[in-house]
């Protein structure tokens, strides 16, 4: 239990050695599950107020980068009371270490979650050799 | 100003006392120690109460929002990824499982006029205060 209580806070992400924003927002690292499949490997990503239009995905020589901007709200007339969590973009970069199949990539935003399909490509999909009896 | 001066004047001896007690104050604010899924912030004003929680993929259909009195309370759960024959997690940090929130207001809430809404994966509750105690201006007549 205190296990999952522990990984609720939203990380802030660390000041870039290169390209510093220009923006003056906070940034977070997003939490992710990466599952790996036969035949692909799936990067899922929390992204709370994101959507398929505010989010960026790279990917250049085999550097996945995911931004998400987040617009941040404010209601009206209401005064901040207990701030339990920050709002602001997200970032996260991971290096692929397996070739990917790059133009089958695909990339869904619902309720939030990012969820990223890195299909392999041919060559290092594990292939099953049948192995027949002889005689 | 000598420190001798301070006392002499009857002022508080340490002159970081207060700033103390301010930075004890904005520690509490930033830094909770725990927090209990899901973090929220809540939002406050005379007659009302908004209350926002991130909650990214939760079917909004699976969030149950009670409310009694001054508490309103979130329930609901995030399922894990269900694994297939030959999957397997390389890295698994989103968080799962079920969660129950309460969260208490200044005021007792009109339960029947609380509105919530679920986008992009954020749940916003709007807590109106309720009528019967809503302060009200008493005129004087003059007889």
């Amino acid at each position: 239990m205190d296990e999952a209580k522990k990984d609720v806070q939203k990380q802030e992400a660390a000041t870039p050695e290169k390209g510093e924003h220009t923006r003056s927002r906070r940034v977070y690292t997003p939490a992710v599950d990466i599952i790996e499949r036969k035949d692909d490997i799936i990067v899922i990503a929390d992204l709370p107020g994101a959507d398929e239009k505010s989010v960026d995905i790279t990917l250049e020589k085999n550097e996945l980068s995911i931004y998400g901007k987040v617009e941040p709200e404010v209601p009206e007339h209401h005064a901040l009371h207990l701030a339990e969590y920050g709002i602001g973009d997200y970032k996260r970069v991971f290096s692929l270490t397996e070739e990917v199949d790059r133009d089958k990539i695909q990339a869904t935003v619902r309720n939030g979650v990012l969820r990223i399909v890195l299909p392999k490509a041919e060559a290092v999909k594990t292939r099953k050799i049948a192995v027949r009896s002889e005689g | 100003m000598l420190w001798s001066e301070f006392e002499r004047l009857g002022w508080p001896l340490d002159p970081w006392r207060n700033f103390e007690h301010m930075r004890r104050a904005m520690t509490r604010w930033n830094a909770p120690t725990v927090v209990e899924f899901p973090a929220v912030n809540v939002w406050i004003a005379e007659n009302s109460a908004i209350v926002t929680a991130e909650l990214p993929g939760i079917d909004p259909n699976d969030i149950d929002i009670s409310v009694v009195g001054k508490t309103v309370t979130i329930r609901g759960s995030r399922k894990p990824e269900g694994l297939g024959e030959g999957e397997s997690y390389h890295r698994r940090e989103r968080w799962q499982g079920q969660f129950t929130k309460t969260l208490e207001m200044p005021f007792n809430i009109e339960s029947g006029r609380v509105e919530a809404k679920f986008v992009k994966g954020v749940l916003n509750i709007l807590l109106p205060r309720a009528e019967a105690e809503k302060p009200r201006k008493i005129s004087v007549k003059s007889v």
